[in-house]
């Protein structure tokens, strides 16, 4: 286990950031299809509270329209998308390369995905955000603690998110087609995680079984700091659960990485 | 003909013969349709109703979507790799072949794995009509085998002109997913809870309507509160015919401005 | 004729970077009026350097890519508008694209385009069978495409260029990457099958040996402009063109600047290495060779022809 210093890491990030910074057409592009999406589930959800009288699960109008847009921001950040880059690399046997660097594998591709999600909070989540909060309300936080622990909360919902997807990425080592694998993760962490439809919303079996996962923690918890269903203590409460679960996670993922590791030296990959 | 039947056959034989991550992947695509589901569910946990209408005949609309789109998807769903192909010259080698470029872009491929979406699509549905308080008559039970079959067109017909995109914005394929994906989302719930602006623009622009929430209207027997009239529930096929000619036409276009502008 | 083209002009526009926020927009003529025309039976090489507009004149005669002005006609239709019927009749191998499927064995690749052809099988196998054996394919017939080596795949490429028996065969650059011995099996089977069917070839190659074997005529194009159209020796007269015998000698020895028919270019290692330039009409390699064993004792040697870049050079520079 090697100490990372802040240089490399800063570096690191700084490259993932300018990489996808080079990808103008294409944010443009996502931004576009996000704010259809996130018309689309307001309505639905709108739709709800309007049958239920106004409010539904604690969200009025302006905390729906909130975790709409928020939910639409945050999932370019915390990457709800298919993501492969680690598993291609498995199977093309360029790992090799990367296991050679003097960086610990883990955490430079953890500071690179903070800098890809930097960018991300920049070119993606803004604008729904903005152009919801113009044409379907918002609920701005008030709690003081809330906003203070929102940048930490959404960093922990980041790290969270990508030990997961690293896991899944690695089982490429003992898995020839990881494809129907990481589109389950996706599907499974997305409505788990509440990008769909709020996780409080939930029957309570439902909830309990999401609770358990880590998904709640990449998108249900920095949502609920913004609208305000977190406050005071739950927000502490909240945001501890996600730094427990992002240093149980990326200590499992360093496990899970020696094994693989172990698998190619002995097996050749 | 028998040069698009050939080319089907041999991507069918291609896939069919990775056994087992076929099986995966078929099994992710049933999966698919019933997780996505879960948000129709949990809505319906909350209240009796939405937009007007109850558990059963969302379902309905949402079964309708899922066997609409996962046909489109099967067949048509692959076109958006045409900026790969351009970019590699596999574009090229279609032009210099005595067979229309559209069709060989559609025959490229065949994912079979979307059966997978299809077959849990239709038990959801058959277990919704069921369920649901229908009046059935012949015409309405004709109505039921028909509009998938339309729903599919039109989402074919989204899926070829949104891939012309390719032609002219290499990165910007992924305005085409607000369209075909969202297309897809938003047909599976009633068109009633829907703002103005996306209720016009996908019913006149963007037929998605005419996947599910009209036809669905038809099968109830009930008017559109927003005022479209009755016969119109009905037309999803002749409207899908349309689409298609529409997309057609688009990619005419699209081919028109890839030969003269070059690459 | 069977290509006939009249003051061809393909312009492109170019976006660059001017500074930091502005671009700037550039038309590029990468065809500047291009006449030419071409006989049934006729070999003819199309040669240039990098960019001088070669491959997007072959775009137009196949119809991926629409002159700016000027006609085009292949086989009396025109490429772009009548795409299909013209596909028909001719077949087109791209060096550096694959027209077969890549993740099929190679035999389905010519199945599928004898199905896309509609050809009977009793047609389009006898013609198979013929370029397997001469090519020699039969070996890796069931290997998918993607796992053969370049030399495999360009046999391939041509085959399936040839299965419907078109009347004129286009080539853009099939020999690039070929080792020598790929190379001459090429060559020798399109020879053949000029002989055998008088298929018409146009072959665009930066490989003067390429046209040396198969070409009647060739057409050198500079800068979008036809710059000589006539046949080999014509254009190594009007040029001059010299090929360079690379000596290596047992030990370093004097210059040899006295062997007849030729000119010493360079020498290197203290006279371990000389270069010299000879003309084809002057001498043969063979008469150099002998010369200069005759001086000095040889230890290995190697024969360096003139590049296209230098024959086109010199062709601007009288």
């Amino acid at each position: 286990m090697s100490v990372i210093a802040v240089g490399p890491a800063a570096a690191i990030a700084g490259a993932g950031y300018r990489r996808w910074a080079t990808y103008r057409q294409a944010a443009i592009a996502g931004v576009f299809v996000n704010t259809v999406f996130g018309v689309i589930k307001l309505s639905i959800l709108l739709g709800i509270a309007d049958s239920a009288g106004g409010t539904v699960a604690g969200y009025d109008a302006a905390s729906l329209s909130t975790y709409a847009w928020v939910s639409q921001g945050l999932i370019a950040v915390v990457m709800i998308f298919i993501w492969t880059e680690l598993s291609d690399r498995v199977r093309t046997g360029d790992i090799a390369v990367d296991l050679a660097r003097p960086v610990d594998l883990q955490l430079s591709w953890l500071a690179a995905d903070i800098g890809r999600a930097a960018w991300a909070m920049l070119s993606r989540a803004v604008v729904p955000i903005v152009f919801g909060a113009i044409f379907f309300g918002f609920h701005w936080p008030t709690d003081p603690t809330a906003i203070v622990l929102l940048p930490v909360s959404i960093l922990l919902a980041v790290c969270v998110s990508f030990a997961c997807r690293f896991m899944v990425n690695l089982t490429a080592f003992w898995l020839t087609e990881v494809r129907g694998l990481v589109l389950l993760y996706v599907l499974v962490s997305g409505v788990l995680g509440g990008h769909l439809v709020p996780v409080q919303l939930f029957p309570d079996w439902l909830q309990a079984a999401a609770y358990v996962t880590p998904f709640p923690a990449m998108i249900q918890f920095p949502i609920n700091l913004v609208t305000g269903q977190a406050t005071g203590l739950r927000a502490v409460a909240e945001v501890a659960a996600q730094v427990a679960w992002a240093a149980g996670l990326l200590l499992l993922g360093r496990l899970v990485l020696s094994r693989a590791t172990r698998k190619l030296v002995v097996q050749g990959g | 003909m028998q040069a698009y039947h050939a080319l089907v056959r041999s991507r069918v034989a291609a896939q069919a013969s990775y056994r087992a991550s076929f099986g995966i992947e078929l099994g992710t695509q049933v999966l698919l349709v019933l997780i996505e589901f879960v948000e129709v569910y949990v809505v319906f946990h909350q209240v009796d109703s939405l937009g007007g209408f109850d558990f059963a005949e969302v379902a309905v609309m949402y079964g309708l979507s899922a066997v609409g789109f996962g046909m489109a998807d099967m067949v048509v769903g692959h076109v958006d790799r045409l900026p790969f192909y351009v970019r590699t010259g596999t574009f090229d080698a279609f032009l210099l072949r005595p067979l229309s470029a559209l069709g060989q872009l559609v025959t490229s491929d065949f994912s079979l794995r979307r059966l997978g979406r299809i077959g849990s699509g239709v038990v959801v549905l058959v277990i919704a009509l069921a369920a649901a308080d229908i009046d059935w008559t012949p015409a309405r039970a004709l109505l039921v085998l028909v509009t998938p079959v339309a729903g599919g067109i039109i989402f074919g017909a989204v899926f070829v002109a949104t891939c012309t995109i390719g032609f002219h914005v290499v990165e910007g394929m992924e305005f085409a997913n607000a369209l075909t994906y969202g297309g897809n989302y938003l047909s599976s719930f009633p068109f009633t809870i829907f703002g103005t602006f996306i209720r016009r623009f996908f019913t006149f622009v963007v037929p998605a309507a005419f996947v599910a929430y009209l036809p669905t209207l038809a099968l109830l027997g009930r008017s559109d509160p927003a005022g479209l009239p009755t016969w119109l529930s009905w037309s999803a096929l002749p409207v899908s015919l349309l689409a298609a000619a529409a997309a057609w036409w688009i990619w005419r276009l699209g081919l028109r401005h890839y030969v003269g502008a070059g690459s | 004729m069977i290509i006939e083209v009249t003051d061809l002009r393909r312009e492109f526009v170019v976006r660059r970077r001017a500074g930091r926020l502005r671009r700037t927009r550039d038309v590029v003529a990468a065809v500047d009026g291009v006449t030419f025309g071409i006989a049934p039976g006729e070999c003819v090489g199309y040669i240039g350097a990098n960019g001088a507009g070669k491959s997007t004149t072959i775009k137009m005669l196949t119809g991926i890519l629409v002159p700016t002005s000027g006609t085009v006609r292949v086989c009396g239709l025109e490429p772009v508008r009548e795409r299909t019927t013209l596909a028909r009749r001719i077949g087109v191998v791209f060096g550096q694209r694959s027209q077969l499927w890549w993740d099929l064995p190679l035999r389905d690749s010519f199945r599928l385009l004898g199905a896309i052809h509609r050809l009977p099988v009793s047609m389009w196998q006898p013609r198979l069978d013929e370029c397997v054996q001469l090519l020699e394919m039969e070996p890796f017939l069931d290997t998918p495409v993607r796992q053969l080596s370049l030399g495999q795949r360009m046999r391939g490429e041509v085959t399936a260029a040839l299965l419907h028996s078109p009347e004129l065969l286009v080539l853009d650059e099939p020999t690039i990457g070929l080792d020598l011995l790929s190379k001459e099996r090429l060559r020798a089977f399109l020879v053949r099958e000029r002989a055998e069917r008088g298929t018409t070839v146009l072959l665009t190659t930066h490989d003067l040996p390429d046209i040396e074997r198969l070409c009647d005529r060739i057409l050198v194009v500079d800068h979008g402009r036809v710059a000589f159209d006539g046949d080999l020796p014509g254009l190594v007269a009007r040029v001059g063109a010299e090929r360079v015998l690379v000596v290596d000698l047992a030990e370093p020895g004097p210059p040899l600047t006295d062997v007849p028919g030729t000119t010493l270019r360079a020498v290197e290692a203290d006279g371990l290495r000389q270069h010299l330039a000879f003309r084809k009409e002057d001498t043969t390699a063979a008469a150099v060779v002998a010369a200069v064993s005759a001086r000095v004792e040889l230890r290995d040697l190697a024969v360096h022809e003139p590049a296209i870049e230098d024959v086109v050079r010199r062709l601007y520079l009288e």
